[in-house]
C-alpha cells in the first residue's frame, strides 16, 4: 500500500522548510528508518527519516523547494506496486494536501543480478558473502571506525580504496592514505586534514572594504523572534548575586568521582536548580495562551542557549526537575554537540518552558537576556568569581555568581519574580538540596 | 602455588570450604559412597560423613528443591547434578524458586546455594547427555552463572560462589577436569564472581570465550602468533553477571572480535557479547565480530561426526584470521 512523505513539523513555530536534498532516489529500497531527505528549517539542517518500508516510488517535490508543513514530498510504495497518478491524487487529497503535476517516474532501474546460493548452510547464521552485492547508501562501503576516522582527520571516503570484504574501507587503509598523502609531498595538506587555519589578520594599512552577507536562515529567525520579543514583551529584570562556594566545593568532590566524559558543569547544576525552583512558581514555567489566559505548563522543560555558527540555538532538557545532574549533563552535551555540528535532532530543541543563558565562561559579570519567546521568563547566568565580600563584619574572599531574571509583565510581577530568585538561593547556596 | 588439575583444583576448593565451614554440605547423586562420578568427592564421605555428604535417588527435582529448602533455613547446599543436562528435569526449582525467591520475598530470605553440573560434549554420550545449554541459564536475572576455564578459576571461583548468598550455577566442562595449572594453595584464595579476565595479552584481535573455549583460544591465539597476529584472550568466567568492561577496552584497542562458544550459536552468549560490543563500541567496529561456535544440530554420536560439529581450535583461528583479514 503506498504511503504519502509529508514536510514535517519540526518545532511549535515552524511553517515551512526548504528540501535540500533527496537522499533517496526514485526507485531506491527505501527502510524503516532510512534517512530520505534533508530538510533545513530556520533553526538547522534535520534529516527526514522515513516511517515505512518499500521502495521510493515518486518525489512530489524538488531540491530547493520551499514548502509548507504536511506537504506531501514523495511517495513510498510497496516492493512491485505501482500506484497510478490518479492513487496518487487520490492519497493526497486525502492527506488534505495538494501537489504540483508531478513528473513521471522514472523507469524501474534494472535488478542487479544477484548471484543465488545453491547451498544454503544448516546453521542459521548468514555468511556475508550471501547479501546481494549492493552498495549502501552513500556508496562507499566502509567500517563504523573507518568513518569516525574519516570524519575526524577530514577525508572524503570516495577517495580512499578499501582493502577489506567487497572493498570495505577499514582502518588501515586511511591510515595508509593518510601516508600517500604525506609520502607525495602533500605534507602540509597532510598535516593540515581537521583542522582549518584562520590565516592571522595584521594591519598592512590597507582597509578592507564593507561587506554585505547574506543572514542565514538561522539568522533570520533569531532576528525576527528576538525583536518580537523584545517589542511585544514587557520585559522586567531582577539581578541577584548568589554565594556559590558550596557549590563549587560539591561540584569538585562530584567530579572527582566521575570519569572525564561525565564531568558535570556550574551551568548542569543551575539546570537543576532552576527546575526546581520553577516547580514552586508555576507562573514563571509558562506562556500567553491568549488575551485572557495563562498557560502554565505541567513539564518543566528547560531551553539551554547554546552558540553555534552564525547564530545560537536552544536545546531543550525536558522534565529536568526530575532528572540526575550527571544525567541533566549528558544530555545538554550530547545536545549542544549536536547543535553546533549542524545535526540538531528534532527533539533536541522541542518544548522548552523557560530558558537560561550562560556566559559566565566568557568572564561575564552581568547581563540581562532577551525572553525566548513565547516563555514567560529567562535566567541570564554570568561568571563564578572569587571576590572580596563582607560576612559577619569580617572583610573575606567568597564565591559569588550573578544571574539576572528577565520576566514578562504580562505574565508575572517583580515580587514574585523576586521570590523565585530568593528560592533559587536555597538550592544553589545549599545545593545539597538538590539531592533531596 | 601448586600445579594440579581442575578436577583437584574443584575438589580442594569444596574440601577446603567444608572445613572452614559446618554449614556446607554436599548431596547428589552418587557424591557420597562412590566418590563422584568425575571422582571430585572421593574421600569426601569418610572424612565428613554421611550428614554433609548425601547421597540422593535418581531425581533432580528433589535434589535442588531439597537444596532449595536447605539453604533457606540458613545452610550452604552445593547440589551436584551429574550433568546440566539433567538440570532441564528441575527447571521450575532452578529459575522459578531459586532465581526468585530472595526478589519475590523482599529479601527475607537469602539463598546461599550452589548447583555444580557439567556441560559440553564431545565424549560420545550422544546427544540428550552432550549439550552446552548454559546460555538459557544465565537468560535469567537472579541466577549467577560461573563457568570457569582455568584450574585456578575453577578454585577461586567455586570457592566465593560458596560464600555467596545469592544462588550460583557452577557450570564445569567435563573435558577440563585433566586440564593442568597452577593454583594458589592460599585457603583463602578467592576470585570473583562477575569479573572477566584477559588470560592474555595481545593488540590484534580480541577472542572472547569462557569456560573449555577459553582453552582452545589459547591454543588458537599461539597459531595466530606464528602468523605474527597478537590475540587478547578475554575470559569471561561469568556469564551472569556478565562483566563487559575487559572486553569493550579489549577491543576499542583491537576494533576486532570472535566470540567463541560450545554451545549453539543462535541465541547463545556470542550473540549477547557481540549485540553489546556493537551497542558499547560502535564506532570502533573495523571488521564484523564473527561467532565461533557448536554446528546447528543435536551432537551426533559418531565421533568423527561429533568433532566436526563442535567448534574447535581451528575455528577460532580461522575465523580471528577472517577479521583482520589476514
Amino acid at each position: 500500500m503506498a504511503e504519502l512523505v509529508t514536510m514535517p513539523k519540526l518545532g511549535f513555530d515552524m511553517a515551512e522548510g526548504t528540501l535540500v536534498r533527496w537522499v533517496k532516489a526514485e526507485g531506491d529500497t527505501v527502510e524503516k528508518g532510512d534517512v530520505i531527505a534533508e530538510i533545513e528549517t530556520d533553526k538547522a539542517t534535520v534529516e527526514v527519516e522515513s516511517s515505512f518500508a518499500g521502495v521510493m516510488f515518486k518525489h512530489l517535490a524538488e531540491e530547493g523547494e520551499d514548502l509548507p508543513v504536511n506537504t506531501p514530498i514523495a511517495v513510498v510504495a510497496d516492493e512491485g506496486e505501482k500506484p497510478s497518478e490518479d492513487e496518487i491524487e487520490s492519497l493526497v487529497s486525502a492527506a488534505g494536501g495538494k501537489t504540483k503535476k508531478a513528473k513521471a517516474p522514472k523507469a524501474e532501474k534494472e535488478p542487479e543480478s544477484e548471484e543465488k546460493k545453491s547451498e544454503v548452510e544448516a546453521d542459521a547464521a548468514p555468511a556475508e558473502k550471501d547479501e546481494p552485492d549492493v552498495a549502501p547508501a552513500g556508496g562507499v562501503r566502509s567500517s563504523p571506525l573507518a568513518r569516525r576516522i574519516a570524519s575526524d582527520k577530514d577525508v572524503d571516503l570516495s577517495d580512499v580504496q578499501g582493502s577489506g570484504p567487497r572493498g570495505r574501507i577499514v582502518k588501515k587503509d586511511i591510515e595508509a592514505y593518510l601516508d600517500s598523502m604525506r609520502s607525495e609531498g602533500r605534507e602540509e595538506e597532510a598535516e593540515a586534514v581537521g583542522r582549518a587555519l584562520q590565516p592571522i589578520a595584521f594591519s598592512t594599512g590597507e582597509i578592507p572594504e564593507d561587506q554585505v552577507v547574506a543572514m542565514s536562515r538561522l539568522r533570520q529567525a533569531i532576528s525576527r523572534r528576538m525583536q518580537d520579543s523584545n517589542q511585544n514583551f514587557p520585559h522586567f529584570y531582577l539581578t541577584r548575586e548568589y554565594k556559590t562556594g558550596a557549590l563549587m566545593q560539591m561540584r569538585k568532590d562530584i567530579n572527582a568521582l566521575l570519569p572525564e566524559a561525565d564531568k558535570v558543569s556550574v551551568n548542569d547544576f543551575i539546570i537543576k536548580a532552576v527546575a526546581l525552583a520553577l516547580r514552586q512558581y508555576p507562573n514563571l514555567n509558562a506562556r500567553i495562551e491568549d488575551d485572557s489566559h495563562i498557560r502554565r505548563f505541567g513539564q518543566v522543560n528547560i531551553g539551554v542557549a547554546v552558540a553555534v555558527e552564525g547564530g545560537l540555538m536552544t536545546v531543550v532538557v525536558e522534565n529536568a526537575d526530575q532528572k540526575p545532574i550527571r544525567l541533566i549533563g549528558r544530555e545538554v552535551r550530547e545536545m549542544a554537540e549536536r547543535a553546533r555540528e549542524g545535526k540538531v535532532r528534532n527533539e533536541d530543541i522541542m518544548g522548552s518552558t523557560f530558558s537560561i543563558s550562560n556566559l559566565g565562561m566568557f568572564g561575564i559579570d552581568e547581563f540581562a537576556a532577551i525572553i525566548n519567546p513565547p516563555e514567560a521568563a529567562i535566567l541570564a547566568v554570568s561568571a563564578v568569581q572569587d571576590k572580596p565580600v563582607v560576612e559577619d563584619g569580617e572583610l573575606k574572599v567568597g564565591s559569588r555568581m550573578k544571574a539576572t531574571l528577565s520576566a514578562d509583565h504580562r505574565v508575572t510581577d517583580g515580587a514574585e519574580a523576586a521570590e523565585f530568585m530568593q528560592v533559587l538561593a536555597n538550592y544553589l547556596e545549599e545545593p545539597m538540596r538538590l539531592f533531596l | 602455588m601448586a600445579r594440579m588439575t581442575m578436577r583437584e583444583a574443584i575438589s580442594r576448593a569444596l574440601w577446603e570450604e567444608m572445613e572452614r565451614d559446618e554449614s556446607v554440605f554436599i548431596m547428589g547423586e552418587e557424591v557420597g559412597v562412590w566418590g563422584g562420578t568425575y571422582a571430585v568427592t572421593k574421600g569426601f564421605y569418610d572424612h565428613f560423613g554421611p550428614d554433609r555428604v548425601k547421597d540422593t535417588p535418581i531425581a533432580e527435582t528433589a535434589i535442588v528443591g531439597g537444596a532449595i529448602g536447605a539453604a533457606l533455613t540458613g545452610l550452604r547446599p552445593v547440589a551436584e547434578l551429574m550433568t546440566i543436562n539433567f538440570a532441564f528435569v528441575a527447571m521450575d526449582h532452578i529459575v522459578n524458586e531459586a532465581a526468585k525467591l530472595h526478589y519475590m520475598f523482599a529479601g527475607q530470605f537469602k539463598l546461599p546455594l550452589v548447583i555444580r553440573a557439567t556441560s559440553g560434549g564431545g565424549r560420545q554420550l550422544g546427544a540428550t547427555h552432550s549439550q552446552t545449554p548454559d546460555a538459557i541459564f544465565a537468560h535469567f536475572p537472579g541466577l549467577k552463572v560461573v563457568s570457569p576455564g582455568t584450574p585456578a578459576d575453577a578454585k577461586g571461583l567455586l570457592k566465593s560462589a560458596i560464600r555467596s548468598d545469592d544462588p550460583v550455577l557452577f557450570i564445569e566442562n567435563a573435558t577440563l577436569y585433566q586440564v593442568k595449572g597452577e593454583v594458589p594453595e592460599d585457603k583463602d584464595y578467592l576470585e570473583p564472581l562477575g569479573k572477566s579476565k584477559v588470560q592474555r595479552e595481545g593488540d590484534d584481535v580480541t577472542i572472547v570465550a569462557y569456560s573449555k573455549m577459553v582453552q582452545a583460544a589459547l591454543q588458537a591465539a599461539d597459531m595466530l602468533a606464528e602468523d605474527g597476529i597478537e590475540a587478547e584472550v578475554v575470559d569471561l568466567r561469568s556469564l551472569r553477571p556478565l562483566d563487559m568492561d575487559p572486553v569493550i577496552a579489549s577491543f576499542k584497542r583491537t576494533n576486532r572480535a570472535v566470540v567463541a562458544e560450545e554451545g549453539w550459536r543462535s541465541f547463545g552468549v556470542g550473540s549477547e557479547v557481540s549485540a553489546r560490543i556493537y551497542e558499547l563500541a560502535f564506532d570502533y567496529v573495523d571488521a564484523p565480530v564473527k561467532r565461533v561456535a557448536q554446528a546447528e544440530v543435536p551432537l551426533p554420536y559418531n565421533a568423527d561426526l561429533e568433532q566436526l560439529a563442535l567448534p574447535q581450535v581451528e575455528d577460532i583461528y580461522l575465523a580471528a584470521k577472517e577479521v583482520v583479514y589476514g
